[in-house]
């Protein structure tokens, strides 16, 4: 238990709390902005990062294999949405349906359960071995924190047009939206195109930051994203209520999950256990807004067009 | 302006709670027309407005909304030629977004909607002078999350938002059901005003007899998913309840029960 042990592991699950924080704000906009649990994530993870590999390694530039992955979790989306929206299934299961399926489409992406890539042949953009001793452009951290600057001022702006604002309705009040002409159906599958293809985007980072890309790699991701939603809100929340302020709240609430993870692992936990723990903790995160409205009598606001979420 | 032709449907069909909601229904409307719709719970008023609005297709007949068949169309196409207030105050706003917010939302019904930004300076300039008009004190409130507001400045906001794109109908769900008498009365002169100022084609649900008498130039009773009374013109004006309950019993041969339709 030596406390430089995990000092030195700071650095490192710094950035793996960044990389996470893209998946996390993906799920943030399917979550709270489109109010749909979208479970895809835990296989369009592991599609950003297949993908993403896979052209690496038959020699394509960085900047295009993070592009194609980007476009492959779009694309995962797209499938979950168009099983909610046109052929009617719940979100939910939805989003298990695409989940499995991919299972089997990542496998065929990688033609094997791992791929692994050498940092040191090939030209990857983050990795762990770029976090300390590298010049400052090359310094993972900074490039992660810098991508998910801009990613949120790209977001910041759209959720502001036309077309942003048509999507918070959607999932604010359907009846209300449909009622004002938006194609609420519409609305969802682009919630969910853009929510997939930055957690494919996450995913991409993620495998070229541990040199590798694994079937199992976004095993539980929707219970880490939402860790870091929960989190984010309720450390940042009452501080934050611009909308680009929340988003680098789960962000930040990312980062604050794996500062504790490497904690705790620190502190000797059987690693088996967190998995677990991980979920126990969202659970009781989720749980408290139910016990505050039924313990807590306050009289708070109530949400409008919650009846058919 | 609006043609409903031999509209017929079933809800559940085929089981034990098989409910036939509209039964060949007609009706035909005129150009600014503000027609009071009445008749007892389960009669087909609210059907008959889901019908026009497309919440789900119907299992037969024709609608038509100035002159066009809209029978096919989803019910987001049709929100172009369509202004909507429910009787929920809930349902017709978003809560979690600011009351200019849904006031652009609404200004952009039926237009496509892309990546302009979502509401311009000079539309807020705009929406404080009509908030104004509703006199509530909202014009202060622009970026005020809708959900802080009460039921009735939610049903004003939303008779604002159904009518600030010119529809070619408004349909009004017993929007003041759900209000106190008083925030009900305001909501109604505030319909009333607006309605009269755009010369705008209506049908308007209500519970309230007297309501139903005194706005309006024509009347017409459901029964059974049928218009069984249609009451216009001279007649209209002349009309009391009493009148209005002896109709309904020649009509439909039996005593009006509803208490509420007639307390209400």
């Amino acid at each position: 238990m030596n406390i430089f042990n995990l000092l030195n592991a700071m650095p490192g699950a710094l950035a793996q709390g960044l990389i996470w924080g893209i998946t996390a704000i993906g799920i943030y906009l399917t979550y709270r902005i489109l109010d749909i649990a979208d479970l895809t994530v835990d296989g369009s993870l592991c599609t950003g990062g297949a993908v993403c590999i896979m052209m690496m390694l038959s020699g394509q530039n960085v900047f295009v294999s993070m592009l194609a992955a980007t476009l492959a979790g779009m694309l995962t989306g797209l499938a979950t949405g168009v099983f909610h929206t046109f052929m009617g299934i719940p979100a939910i299961l939805a989003g298990i349906l695409t989940q499995l399926g991919l299972y089997s489409v990542n496998l065929k992406i990688m033609g094997k359960a791992n791929q692994a890539i050498n940092v040191d042949k090939y030209d990857l953009l983050v990795s762990l071995r770029y976090i300390k001793d590298v010049p400052v452009y090359k310094n993972t951290i900074l490039i992660v924190a810098a991508s998910i600057l801009i990613l949120i001022a790209l977001l910041y702006w759209f959720f502001g047009t036309e077309l942003g604002c048509s999507l918070r309705a959607t999932g604010c009040n359907g009846n209300m939206a449909r009622a004002q002409g938006i194609n609420t159906n519409f609305a969802k599958v682009l919630g969910l195109m853009l929510s997939n293809g930055l957690v494919g985007l996450s995913g991409a980072l993620l495998s070229q930051y541990q040199g590798f890309s694994d079937v199992n790699m976004g095993r539980g991701a929707i219970v880490i994203g939402l860790a870091a939603v929960i989190i984010g809100e309720a450390v940042f929340g009452r501080i934050f209520h611009n909308f680009a302020c929340k988003l680098a709240g789960v962000v930040l609430g990312s980062i604050l999950y794996y500062l504790v993870l490497q904690t705790v692992i620190w502190l000797g936990i059987d690693t088996n256990l967190l998995k677990l723990l991980s979920a126990l903790v969202v659970a009781v995160f989720l749980a408290i807004p139910y016990w505050k409205s039924r313990y807590f009598n306050r009289p708070s606001l109530k949400k409008g067009g919650r009846a058919n979420a | 302006m609006l043609e409903i032709r031999n509209v017929t449907k079933v809800f559940n069909p085929g089981t034990v709670n098989e409910k036939l909601a509209l039964d060949r229904f007609s009706l035909t409307l005129e150009d600014g027309d503000f027609v009071t719709v009445i008749g007892g719970n389960g009669a087909g008023k609210s059907t008959m407005m889901n019908a026009i609005a497309g919440v789900w297709p119907v299992d037969s007949g024709q609608i038509l909304i100035d002159g066009m068949d809209v029978t096919k169309l989803s019910e987001h196409r049709r929100a172009a030629f369509l202004g909507r207030v429910f009787q929920d105050p809930m349902t017709g706003t978003a809560a979690t977004m600011g009351i200019e917010e849904n006031l652009a939302l609404a200004r952009r019904r039926g237009q496509r909607r892309f990546l302009r930004p979502g509401i311009s300076k000079t539309e807020r300039e705009e929406y404080r002078e009509l908030l104004k008009m509703l006199d509530l004190g909202l014009e202060t409130r622009l970026t005020s999350k809708v959900g802080l507001l009460s039921g009735g400045q939610r049903q004003a906001l939303t008779l604002l938002m159904a009518t600030l794109q010119r529809p070619k109908l408004l349909l009004l769900d017993e929007h003041t059901a759900a209000l106190d008498p008083k925030t009900a009365a305001k909501v109604l002169e505030t319909t009333e005003y607006i309605v009269n100022r755009d010369h705008l084609t209506t049908l308007m649900i209500t519970h309230n007899m007297k309501d139903a008498i005194t706005h309006g130039n024509r009347l017409i009773m459901l029964m059974d998913g049928r218009v069984i009374l249609d009451i216009r013109g001279e007649e209209k004006k002349q009309l009391t309840v009493e009148d209005l309950l002896h109709k309904f019993e020649a009509a439909s041969g039996e005593e009006f029960t509803n208490d509420k339709a007639i307390l209400g």
